[in-house]
């Protein structure tokens, strides 16, 4: 019964997006204030209505009710609650609840804190939500419904046991608010074309959105790095997988907007290129999404296998995409062009960093796209991997960083590049330091690492002097730079963190990716293998049980130089439903690296083959991108971009327009 | 529905299931649907065996290296040196062989793509229908440099922003500094 309500609630919810996509825009359309306001308690409604379907189908899969097609397929009882919960979205029909979920959330948060926003602009924006939304409502009501019921089945069928781990609970969510809130910066760019006005309080409004969304996805990319280096058996943490590749396009897009509607806040140049870049960034998510639904990527034939949903997900991307393209092209020349600007200056940097990011992500995106395009056109097959994104993105990022510490270095509008230069002489001599440090220690090394090295202490340190010089550190009394630290804005504090957590993480993946050491052995209990120094003594495998495996545990005693550093048990578990063995790698994390130990199979002497790897310095990757999230979220807390800000502030703001940078 | 480890005539292949568990985090929305119905025991991911390592560690960091540009082909999107299918042991020891019998490393993908294709290759090579896939990021480069030195180029003359406000915006600058008294106007570049 409950999840008959869910259902109902779940219909229930396309009716009133139907409607909230329909009036409130008609009534921006012909000035009728009753017909706007329809949108505020429509995306309330929307909100209650999924989150209880969303709640009907935990129910199901908490009581484990078999009856449900999706909860048998996907659940079983003997699963921790933890995992029946995620187990929720961890199939494709729940997780498209999920995103619908989380869509509506961020619908009624605009509802919530827009209360200063423009009548108009708040209708249209809260239509073009309730539009996506329609879309993927119709979508899991027709294609993809979770609640449809078969005869009670004794037991499930179980989740995939790779994916019961805490990391993969909460890695969807946290990667769909980040595709879905840039659903909302869409939502802003096609309310603007439509009202044909744009302006450094647009730039404002949009601005957390989009902060919030890139927080998000921030966090969730790397948790899903982070669970596929220990889980998956030898420490990869990224696979330029075209499933990754989905994710990563929308970080890339949402990072140049980010930065291009800091432009248009301040300067208010750039407008029109902003609005594209967030037509794009969604839209980007949207084909993330197609991508992995509709199994272009296995193969152009996989299409044809479950043709509904794909030319369901494909009929979306064509109307929602080519729609706002199709506006953009048709309103976008008449948007008033900003202001004019030196190439040298920090909008100019802000535009190399805007055309950098969107080539690495075009680049990401043929490199994705390529081989289906390929094969459909002429047959031919070809694969698009690693070498050929390293060989890329690589010397794309390259340029990127070298020019990260110039930007906050440099005044808008025409800045002084020797100025900057001179500001960034430490900046610069501490990376030359290390780059001559690393060419010593690894003189045999790769040539390439100590430069890439170098580059991220040069991002790293510009970012420190970037904080120092606008707090007058060593240049002022302590007090006072007491005082101007806590008078400078959040978002400058944000913004230093975050540029500051782009170097911790190049650093972590230059170092592992150059540097890391590995062994494979058969070693029987007794023996001993080594790796960067470190000796395992392997004492055997022993038995353990799970809430829902059995486990073989391999006992392993590390020293190093003689001294006892840790005892290490890495498993192999086998589930029963589904019947599957998963790795567990034991790790050791060390500030210089971690070491890495995973059992492998038994051989017929009675050996077992171990792998043992020595990560340099792996971990600054999660923990970069941690300091990155950190300092989008430190932005997001700035009184001055507080979500829907003040008015206020926006005529505060008209004022100090045309003084000089701060 | 997207089959981890289907193969495209939709038969199920032990072999290239193991590898495939590497995509799921980030395809964690569709899988278990295609993956429940299995019931096969898999084992863990594991590369390079012990018995494939040669003697000579140049050599053998060579076929590592080579390893990495080679795909598995039953496998979804991963080289020979990460996967376990047996396939790639084949290849791994194909790899082996010939460096030990002199190969240079051109000469030992040139050996693999004679007898698999060119979707063995992760690296495509440069062709008629991969020009477009390596000038890619090239072109986009060089046509944003295009537009904005054009666009630079356009407003010949005095730049707008020495251009002299029309009294309204003059009007509305002095009611804007006589509303916040506190404005700091000297600031102004001007």
């Amino acid at each position: 019964m409950i999840v008959e309500i869910g259902h109902f609630a779940l219909v229930l919810a396309l009716a009133v997006a139907l409607v909230q996509m329909a009036l409130p825009a008609w009534g921006a359309q012909v000035r009728d204030g009753r017909l706007m306001q329809v949108a505020e308690p429509a995306a309330f409604a929307q909100l209650g209505l999924i989150a209880l379907a969303f709640a009907a189908l935990t129910y199901g899969y908490v009581t484990s009710d078999f009856s449900v097609e999706n909860v048998w397929a996907n659940s079983h009882s003997d699963k921790p609650l933890l995992y029946k919960i995620s187990g929720v979205w961890g199939n494709h029909e729940g997780s498209m609840l999920l995103w619908v979920l989380i869509l509506a959330l961020f619908g009624a948060a605009v509802a919530f804190y827009g209360t200063n926003l423009p009548e108009s602009l708040r209708a249209n924006v809260l239509a073009v939500q309730a539009g996506i939304a329609v879309a993927f409502l119709a979508f899991i009501v027709f294609a993809s419904n979770p609640f449809s019921r078969i005869p009670l089945q004794p037991e499930g069928r179980g989740l995939n046991p790779i994916l019961q781990d805490p990391a993969l609970a909460f890695h969807p969510p946290f990667l769909y608010a980040g595709y879905v809130g840039l659903s909302v910066s869409f939502a802003f760019a096609v309310a603007a074309l439509i009202e044909g006005r744009t302006d450094a309080a647009w730039a404002r409004w949009v601005r957390p959105w989009t902060l919030a969304a890139w927080v998000c996805l921030t966090l969730g990319i790397a948790m899903g790095s982070w669970w596929a280096y220990y889980e998956l058996g030898w420490g990869g943490w990224w696979f330029w997988d075209p499933v990754e590749n989905a994710s990563f396009m929308p970080w890339l897009a949402a990072t140049a907007l980010l930065h291009s509607a800091l432009v248009m806040e301040k300067r208010e140049a750039l407008k029109v290129w902003t609005i594209l870049l967030a037509i794009l960034a969604f839209s980007l998510s949207l084909i993330g999404t197609f991508l992995v639904r509709s199994g272009v990527l296995t193969s152009v034939h996989a299409f044809a296998v479950d043709p509904r949903r794909g030319i369901f997900i494909l009929a979306i991307l064509v109307i929602l995409i080519g729609g706002a393209l199709a506006l953009y092209a048709w309103r976008a020349p008449q948007l008033k062009q900003g202001q004019l600007f030196a190439p040298i200056s920090r909008e100019g940097m802000l535009v190399l960093n805007n055309v950098l990011l969107t080539v690495a992500c075009a680049t990401v995106f043929v490199g994705t796209l390529y081989p289906m395009a390929l094969e459909s056109l002429t047959g031919d097959k070809i694969s698009v991997g690693p070498p050929y994104f390293n060989a890329t993105f690589g010397p794309l990022m390259g340029l990127l960083l070298l020019a990260v510490p110039f930007g906050p270095m440099l005044a808008w509008k025409r800045g002084d590049l020797l100025g900057g230069l001179q500001r960034l002489l430490a900046a610069a001599a501490v990376a030359a330091v290390a780059l001559v440090a690393t060419c010593a220690l690894y003189w045999r090394g790769p040539w390439l690492a100590p430069f890439g090295v170098a580059l991220a202490v040069w991002v790293m340190a510009g970012a420190v002097t970037e904080w120092t010089s606008r707090i007058r550190l060593f240049t002022s009394s302590a007090g006072d730079s007491l005082r101007r630290a806590l008078g400078l804005p959040r978002s400058a504090h944000g913004a230093v963190l975050a540029h500051l957590g782009v170097g911790i993480a190049v650093l972590g993946i230059v170092a592992t990716t150059a540097w890391q050491s590995e062994t494979v052995l058969a070693l029987k209990p007794g023996q001993v293998g080594e790796v960067a120094g470190y000796s395992f003594i392997f004492h055997g495998v022993g038995v353990g049980q799970g809430p829902n495996y059995s486990e073989q545990l391999g006992r392993f005693s590390v020293t190093r130089g003689g001294a006892p550093v840790t005892a290490l048990t890495p498993s192999k578990r086998t589930f029963e439903t589904p019947r599957q063995t998963t790795t567990e790698a034991g790790i050791h994390a060390a500030w210089g690296g971690d070491l890495y130990i995973v059992l492998g199979d038994a051989l017929p002497d009675g050996a077992f083959v171990v792998r043992a790897y020595f990560h340099p310095l792996v971990r600054l990757i999660w923990l970069g991108a941690v300091v990155m999230a950190l300092g989008g979220a430190l932005s997001l807390l700035d009184r001055r971009l507080r979500v829907g800000a003040p008015r206020r502030s926006a005529r505060r703001h008209a004022v100090a327009a045309p003084s000089p940078a701060e | 529905m997207r089959g981890n480890g289907r193969m495209a005539n939709g038969e199920w292949r032990v072999a290239s299931l193991a590898p495939a568990i590497r995509h799921w985090p980030f395809a964690i929305r569709h899988l278990a649907v295609a993956l429940a119905a299995i019931f096969i025991a898999l084992s863990p991911v594991q590369a390079v065996e012990p018995g494939e390592k040669l003697k000579d560690a140049a050599l053998e960091a060579r076929a590592r290296g080579i390893s990495q540009e080679l795909r598995c082909v039953v496998c979804q999107n991963q080289s020979i040196d990460d996967s376990s299918a047996p396939l790639a042991h084949d290849l791994r020891v194909i790899v082996r062989e010939r460096l030990v019998a002199g190969d240079s490393d051109a000469q030992v993908l040139a050996f693999v793509e004679a007898r698999y294709g060119s979707f063995v290759l992760l690296r495509p090579r440069l062709k008629p229908e991969t020009v477009l896939l390596w000038l890619t990021p090239l072109l986009l480069l060089g046509g944003a440099a295009a537009y904005l030195i054009r666009a630079r180029r356009r407003p010949a003359g005095a730049p707008a922003e020495t251009a002299p406000l029309s009294p309204e915006e003059q009007r509305r600058l002095a009611q804007l500094m006589g509303e916040a008294p506190s404005a700091p106007a000297h600031r102004h570049p001007r």
